[in-house]
């Protein structure tokens, strides 16, 4: 296990690598520059270049960018003067790791009871209703999803605040509407795994041993349905953390999201490299997370790449 | 042999699945009855109802869409077919085992082995952690696994065909049901593993005074080991007997059929052997007559239109075939005779 452990670990730090180099050359194949203000001086701008090292050949100022990278610095930023990218990181993560996290944990546990439920009364209307819920998640986009909410929850029935991010009650709906398209994933995926599972000739043995449906179903069905489903646990966090955006604009919440967004329409390259590079480790660690875990899952995965 | 106990008896059941296609009439009218201690032989092609037929005995087909319409099955005098789920559960692992036809994805492979073979034990009172494991312990012993400490720890991924289906086998085994029911144990593995599983299955019986019923469709392993043979065929029983019976005194064209198209160690090299030919009966609308009648190189006009009605041949060895009433042509269908080499 050990030693799958560090062969995963090593393969995630190259891809890490990897995305660094191929960002930070294709942010400068973008049209435009940083600079251009129409009040800047050409005398100002020099000066500008020069601060920030562009006036340097490109491999030279990746090798300065990846020695930064080795202290944790993704340098100034270019447009948000005296502010580095450290900072608006620090600032804006905790808020969209909050609400990330919370949308994550409300999907899984949602999509999971949908799926088992829905499988385990396959046919009936119970099954019914959570495929209906399903389509419903993959096909309403979550900035209209989060718009509906809004309207009920928030204006017509004055339930929970519409905007901002200042206690629980104001992280239920932009979680909802972040989380619901992954609850339909999940438990669509759930439901179809369930009942493959279902029909594998050890269920039947698990049966002929005399076990109650209640067991057969938790220890024998859902342990082996799972695996689908921790598999999606890497592309399911980049679709939430890439849903930040949208939702956490829709909901005014002060996360990362606008200060991405703003980056690339500035031209703010260190802005754009540190927040990739960011927003990449942190998925590359999830995957790392649920690469690991599955191997918890599944003996046959840890033994067979030994 | 004289009148044993009856420890199972089915009594024309007849057992069916809806499917898109329509009603498929898996199980049509089958009787037979298993004694205490024998080992009871059941062969026949696939999809000719024998597997259905034996999960029928622990209701192991999935309902619905499987459904019963008729008979019944006597485990000890109680009808299996009007069993609530509670005693469904009772009798299960504990009264009767069941090892399935493919060792490899008969086991969970999530689940360590030790595990897998104490959850029989899963609703025994008062029975501790330690006094389980002891039980799996002896049963993998006594199954012929080596090293038990460590094949207790490990999962089905880890173990070898052979040793999973003696896994299988230790499950069935573990809380001595009085009776096991074999689907084809031994058609996955190769013929010195199968060899060693027979033998065991022997050893047990003698041991232990299960009862088992053998479906298999190979005939080598029914004349090793079996004491009465049923042939099935198109969800119906076309003979049954002692292997002896069968084997030297065959009655059925179809079971006639089963042997010819086998080879076995004094068949002349120059011997061709003889397939049936033609395809088995389309169970969503079953033959009006002997389900056999297309396919059978004797059939009368009267086999296509009306069943034939099981005639007794001796104490035990009974046929449905048309041949055998009085006014149809006399066959001899006894590919071997008795005593001559």
């Amino acid at each position: 296990m050990a030693k799958y452990i560090a062969k995963r670990t090593v393969a995630a730090v190259v891809t890490l690598l990897a995305l660094i180099t191929i960002v930070f050359f294709l942010v400068r194949l973008m049209p435009g520059e940083p600079f251009t203000n129409p009040k800047l001086t050409p005398e100002i701008k020099a000066n500008m270049i020069a601060y920030y090292g562009f006036d340097k050949p490109l491999p030279v100022q990746y090798v300065e960018y990846l020695k930064n990278l080795l202290h944790g610095d993704f340098g100034f930023s270019m447009k948000y003067t005296n502010r580095t990218v450290n900072d608006i990181i620090g600032e804006t993560f905790p808020f969209s790791a909050d609400l990330g996290i919370r949308a994550l944990c409300m999907a899984v546990s949602i999509g999971l009871v949908l799926g088992i439920v829905a499988a385990r009364n396959r046919g009936n209307g119970i099954d019914f209703f959570c495929v209906i819920v399903a389509i419903l998640g993959t096909s309403i986009p979550d900035f209209i999803m989060g718009a509906i909410l809004q309207y009920f929850f928030g204006i017509k029935w004055g339930l929970l605040p519409v905007a901002l991010y200042k206690g629980i009650e104001y992280t239920i709906l932009p979680a909802t509407a972040l989380a619901f398209y992954t609850i339909a994933s999940v438990s669509r995926l759930m439901r179809a795994s369930m009942l493959e599972v279902v029909q594998q000739d050890y269920i039947k043995t698990a049966k002929s041993k005399g076990l109650s449906d209640f067991r057969v179903t938790v220890k024998h069905q859902i342990r082996n349905a799972i695996m689908p489903v921790i598999t999606l646990m890497g592309p399911m966090v980049a679709s939430v953390l890439t849903g930040t955006f949208v939702v956490e604009s829709i909901f005014a919440v002060p996360g990362m999201g606008k200060y991405y967004v703003d980056s690339v329409n500035n031209n703010d390259y260190s802005m754009i490299l540190g927040m990739t590079v960011f927003y990449g480790a942190f998925l590359i660690l999830c995957n790392l997370i649920v690469d690991i875990l599955y191997g918890v899952v599944d003996p046959r995965i840890r033994i067979g790449k030994k | 042999m004289a009148e044993q106990e009856k420890i199972l008896e089915i009594k024309n059941l007849v057992f069916s699945f809806h499917t898109y296609g329509g009603v498929v009439q898996a199980v049509r009218n089958v009787s037979y009855e298993l004694r205490k201690g024998e080992i009871l032989g059941i062969v026949g092609e696939s999809g000719c109802g024998k597997s259905v037929t034996a999960q029928c005995i622990l209701r192991l087909n999935p309902e619905p869409p499987g459904f019963f319409s008729g008979g019944e099955i006597l485990f000890k005098g109680q009808d299996v077919v009007k069993m609530s789920q509670k005693e469904l559960r009772k009798m299960r692992g504990t009264e009767i085992g069941f090892i399935f036809q493919d060792p490899m994805t008969s086991l969970n492979p999530t689940m360590r082995i030790g595990r897998q073979i104490e959850e029989v034990f899963q609703d025994a009172k008062g029975m501790s952690r330690a006094e389980k494991k002891e039980k799996a312990l002896n049963i993998m012993r006594m199954v012929g696994i080596s090293d038990v400490e460590k094949r207790y720890r490990q999962y089905p991924h880890e173990l070898s065909g052979g040793m999973k289906q003696r896994v299988m086998i230790a499950i069935a085994l573990v809380s001595q049901p009085s009776m096991i029911i074999c689907d084809e144990p031994t058609t996955s593995l190769d013929v010195t593993i199968e060899a060693q599983i027979l033998d065991l299955l022997l050893d047990l019986r003698e041991r232990l005074d299960t009862s088992i019923i053998m479906i298999t469709h190979d005939l080598g392993v029914i004349a090793r080991l079996c004491d009465r043979v049923v042939v099935m065929y198109g969800g119906q029983v076309m003979e049954t007997g002692t292997v002896r019976e069968i084997f030297y005194d065959t009655a059925h064209p179809y079971t006639h059929g089963l042997m010819s198209s086998i080879a076995s160690l004094d068949t002349d090299k120059n011997t061709v052997l003889t397939p049936i030919s033609g395809s088995p009966p389309d169970l969503f609308s079953p033959p009006a007559g002997c389900p056999f009648a297309p396919r059978c190189e004797y059939a009368m006009k009267i086999c296509y239109e009306r069943p034939p009605q099981e005639v007794h041949l001796s104490e035990e060895h009974r046929t449905s075939c048309w041949l055998q009433h009085e006014l149809a042509p006399k066959v001899d269908l006894r590919m071997r005779k008795e005593g001559a080499k």
